[in-house]
């Protein structure tokens, strides 16, 4: 099966993004291909790699980038709901006169087509939200 | 622009100024209508609450983007199914909604409604048959 996850919550506030982390890893080591991670409204905080949890909880940002890393995985943060919320890579942080970039590791950000399309291409879209 | 027609439905199913959740699923409406997919709306719940008319948001101090809705019909995207239930449960009837219109090309250009309201039941029915749904 062909997938497409997009992700509607914040990290630690909400489950949704658990939730689509063990499903996606699921997928994943059971064979499917996940053609695309998605992160839209507050979801696009599980991309910064400012996020500090205590040491003896998940670190749910840094479980994505491994996860992306391991599986060549397509984790792409929506650049609207990213600049409204703070989250910046190095081409947003010179195009809008920001002095810093927090993009956590195998994140990048890109348009709202991205989620279009991964609806088009994917078998099954699955929504993590509220 | 892409290589099949899927059909699309976008479901709205809160108010439209407590959370983001609206204005950032017509974001997504707006420009997914450029992939050319066959789209439709469905608004239930307190997704109703989008579509009334005469919204003004000044004392709140948010951007009215009730508008934007005025628009869909010139981005082909004409079928918004509002559940009736919902409205009835909020004291609520096609009269309190924003009129939204679009013209049909496949008819001389007629203006014509892009509001239906159906019952759950319907909504139902209608959410069977789409290959792809996003959920706000």
């Amino acid at each position: 099966m062909k997938f497409a996850i997009q992700v509607n919550e914040g990290p630690y506030q909400h489950q949704a993004t658990d939730s689509a982390y063990q499903f996606t890893k699921a997928a994943l080591e059971g064979g499917h291909e996940v053609m695309r991670v998605f992160f839209y409204h507050d979801g696009v905080n599980n991309g910064t790699k400012l996020t500090t949890p205590p040491q003896d909880d998940r670190n749910i940002v840094n479980r994505w980038s491994e996860l992306a890393k391991k599986y060549d995985l397509d984790m792409v943060v929506c650049v609207a709901a990213a600049q409204r919320r703070g989250i910046v890579d190095e081409g947003e942080m010179q195009r809008n006169g920001k002095d810093a970039e927090n993009i956590a590791d195998n994140f990048r950000i890109s348009g709202l087509g991205q989620l279009v399309e991964a609806g088009i291409q994917s078998e099954r879209l699955v929504v993590f939200g509220d | 622009m892409s290589e099949q027609i899927k059909k699309f439905m976008y479901l709205n199913r809160r108010a439209p100024y407590g959370t983001i959740y609206a204005w950032e699923s017509l974001e997504v409406v707006l420009i997914g209508a450029a992939f050319d997919q066959d789209v439709s709306l469905a608004f239930l719940d307190d997704g109703v609450f989008q579509l009334v008319k005469g919204q003004d948001t000044a004392e709140v101090d948010m951007k009215n983007f009730s508008p934007t809705y005025q628009a869909l019909g010139d981005y082909d995207v004409t079928k918004l199914f509002v559940e009736k239930e919902s409205l009835e449960e909020r004291g609520l009837t096609l009269d309190d909604l924003m009129p939204l219109t679009y013209e049909d090309e496949d008819d001389d250009w007629a203006e014509k409604d892009s509001i239906k309201v159906v019952s759950r039941a319907e909504l139902a029915d209608i959410m069977e048959e789409q290959d792809v749904m996003f959920s706000f």
